[in-house]
């Protein structure tokens, strides 16, 4: 187990984390708002790799590509809020989950029927393929890092946007307060049309940006809704700052529990099963830190106040 | 009991299903009996989901887990080279209950959003530990040499199978119909509606619940033994998430808070699946909107549309969650 493996795994697990905090920032803004489970977030993910892949190919530029999926998510969020969730706010969480679900199946079947069943290649941007020495005796690749970078930067923006504009006000006060703030006159519909919208963009980009790494297919946004939502639900629904920790969190424990656990108990107990039950407890690692997390803090990790 | 629409559609399906093996053999469409199988399986379990979802309010994210633990305990005592039924059947009850009551006894100290998160995340530990379990062949699952014989009972044969799972599905139907109606279902469904009263009331609502909760696990794992033996096949993509949201579509589809509700739902979506995948490989592109389309305007299902307009009221599940 080598110093420098370490370090690469832990820069993997970050840019793994910053991409899950891109999902979960929408996720817990919706819901602390608009009390509204999407389920559907994973599906702006895929089709935001979708688009990017699309665009790619279209014009040739991976970069034009990625930024033309970022609008494009956006409107489609705007329009799939504007179609089916609106009527679904004043309803339970289960009416939510259901609809949410149908609007599961009929994107990956949709992606399915436009673009094929295969998985679709996308190219780095040409700038920014190859490695970077970070330290000498370390080199990283150069997309990967991009991503760190721009996940943080969208973090800092968002941190400013909440806290210091006076959307951002508006928006932490509908999340502890929906009902008054509707009734000092702000249009909530449109605010929240507005959060929705944002949320699908960053879904958009986070898709847009990991389609080189991984493969664009059907489905493709599934698992990372998952964790999206085990990443909120630890954070605490409705926290901006739960979500940037759980993220981070989650994205390590996951990437380093992975590639460490197995030899570890390898080494521990020197038996043949040890490698396969490492893998079993590396994969379900950070579902039993959320078990464990809302065994003792039932709202998560940050809850916000007044709900 | 007065014969309403309501009635009459209990009585007539269950005839309906009583009477299709001799059907299937008259025009002899042996599929129809395995289709119809799988049909009353899912909707047993789908029963089962419907004691903790419709009555107590819980929505569980992860029942499909409990299907898996049936069908896993089925398998792995054949892969054992355990033979006979009564093995099977004490295992998978076994191993369902022991661990709904560890993992419901996590699971309930949450509410709301939480419990639907809480019990997906422990779903996806079943799914991730089963894919671990290499001999029982891991992500491929594994085939089972063998059903369950009970006696003279060879749940291997089609018939017998469909048999063994028509008079399972009316026993959990009246186990639920005597659970919901008795001083126990009163105070499970007096928690939905208001928990701060039944406390107060001195009710020890949270055993309530966890017991409610290993009873409607326990019937999703006696649908997964089922299920092994239809399939003869077991993997880890039965405890998938998709599988225990398809659970709860049957419910909502057929009818929230109403005990045959289920049952319904459960025919309605394979019949639609099956329907529409004769016409189009892409059955989902047309089932999503379906299913938001009946979430938004027919929030009672399909039972609830057998009842009477000035009933539904009383009758309808209503928001709860």
């Amino acid at each position: 187990m080598s110093t420098t493996l370490l370090l690469i795994q832990t820069l993997n697990g970050l840019q793994f984390g910053v991409m899950l905090f891109l999902m979960a920032a929408g996720l817990t803004l919706v819901f602390g708002i608009m009390n509204l489970v999407n389920l559907a977030h994973g599906s702006l993910y895929m089709m935001g790799a979708y688009f990017a892949a699309a665009a790619t190919a279209w014009t040739g530029n991976p970069l034009l590509g990625i930024l033309f999926a970022i609008p494009a998510t956006l409107l489609l969020g705007v329009v799939v809020e504007f179609i089916t969730l609106r009527t679904l706010y004043q309803r339970d969480h289960l009416d939510q989950v259901l609809c949410t679900f149908g609007l599961i199946l009929f994107f990956n079947e949709l992606a399915r029927v436009l673009w094929g069943s295969a998985a679709i290649p996308m190219a780095i941007p040409e700038a920014l393929t190859g490695f970077v020495t970070i330290i000498p005796g370390l080199i990283y690749p150069k997309w990967r890092l991009a991503i760190i970078l721009v996940g943080l930067l969208v973090a800092l923006l968002l941190y400013l946007l909440i806290s210091h504009t006076r959307l951002g006000m508006l928006i932490r006060a509908g999340a502890s307060n929906r009902p008054m703030v509707g009734a000092l006159g702000v249009n909530i519909s449109l605010l929240f049309t507005l959060v929705f919208g944002l949320g699908a963009a960053l879904a958009g980009l986070a898709g847009a940006m990991v389609a080189p790494l991984l493969s664009v297919e059907p489905g493709m946004g599934d698992p990372i809704l998952i964790l999206t939502f085990v990443v909120i639900v630890i954070g605490g629904i409705g926290s901006i700052r739960g979500a940037f920790i759980a993220s981070l969190l989650v994205g390590l424990i996951d990437t380093v529990g992975r590639s460490f656990l197995p030899a570890l108990l390898r080494e521990l107990f020197q038996t043949q099963s040890a490698n396969t039950i490492g893998a079993a407890l590396a994969s379900m690692l950070i579902y039993i830190l959320m078990a464990a997390v809302l065994f003792f803090r039932p709202r998560g990790l940050f809850p916000p106040k007044g709900r | 009991m007065r014969l309403d629409l309501r009635t009459i559609t209990v009585i007539v399906v269950l005839a309906g299903l009583a009477l299709m093996p001799l059907l299937a053999w008259a025009v002899d469409e042996p599929y129809w009996l395995r289709f119809w199988s799988r049909v009353m399986i899912l909707a047993l379990a789908a029963v089962g989901v419907n004691l903790i979802l419709g009555f107590g309010g819980m929505v569980s994210f992860g029942h499909a887990m409990y299907i898996a633990i049936g069908a896993y305990a089925v398998g792995a005592l054949r892969f054992h080279g355990v033979e006979g039924g009564l093995p099977d059947l004490l295992l998978a009850v076994g191993a369902g209950a022991l661990v709904a009551l560890i993992i419901g006894a996590i699971c309930l100290r949450t509410a709301g959003i939480y419990f639907i998160m809480i019990t997906l995340a422990f779903a996806q530990m079943t799914y991730f530990f089963f894919i671990s379990q290499e001999q029982y062949g891991g992500d491929d699952g594994m085939r089972i040499e063998g059903g369950t014989r009970l006696g003279p009972l060879d749940l291997s044969n089609d018939a017998t199978l469909y048999y063994a799972t028509f008079l399972l599905l009316c026993g959990a139907l009246l186990v639920s119909w005597r659970l919901v109606n008795s001083r126990f279902g009163m105070v499970i469904r007096g928690a939905r509606s208001n928990e701060q009263r039944m406390t107060a009331l001195g009710f020890p609502t949270y055993r309530y619940r966890l017991t409610a909760y290993v009873i409607s696990a326990v019937i999703c794992a006696i649908a997964g033994a089922l299920l092994a033996n239809l399939t003869l096949y077991v993997s880890p993509a039965y405890t998938h998430w998709t599988r225990s949201g398809e659970l709860l579509i049957m419910v909502i589809l057929g009818g929230l808070g109403s005990l045959f509700g289920p049952v319904l739902g459960a025919i309605a979506l394979l019949l639609l699946e099956d329907v529409i995948a004769h016409f189009t490989r892409h059955w989902q592109l047309f089932l999503g909107p379906i299913l938001i389309l009946v979430v938004i305007f027919a929030r009672e299902g399909l039972f609830g549309l057998l009842t009477p307009r000035r009933q539904r009221s009383h009758t309808a599940g209503g928001s709860h969650g």
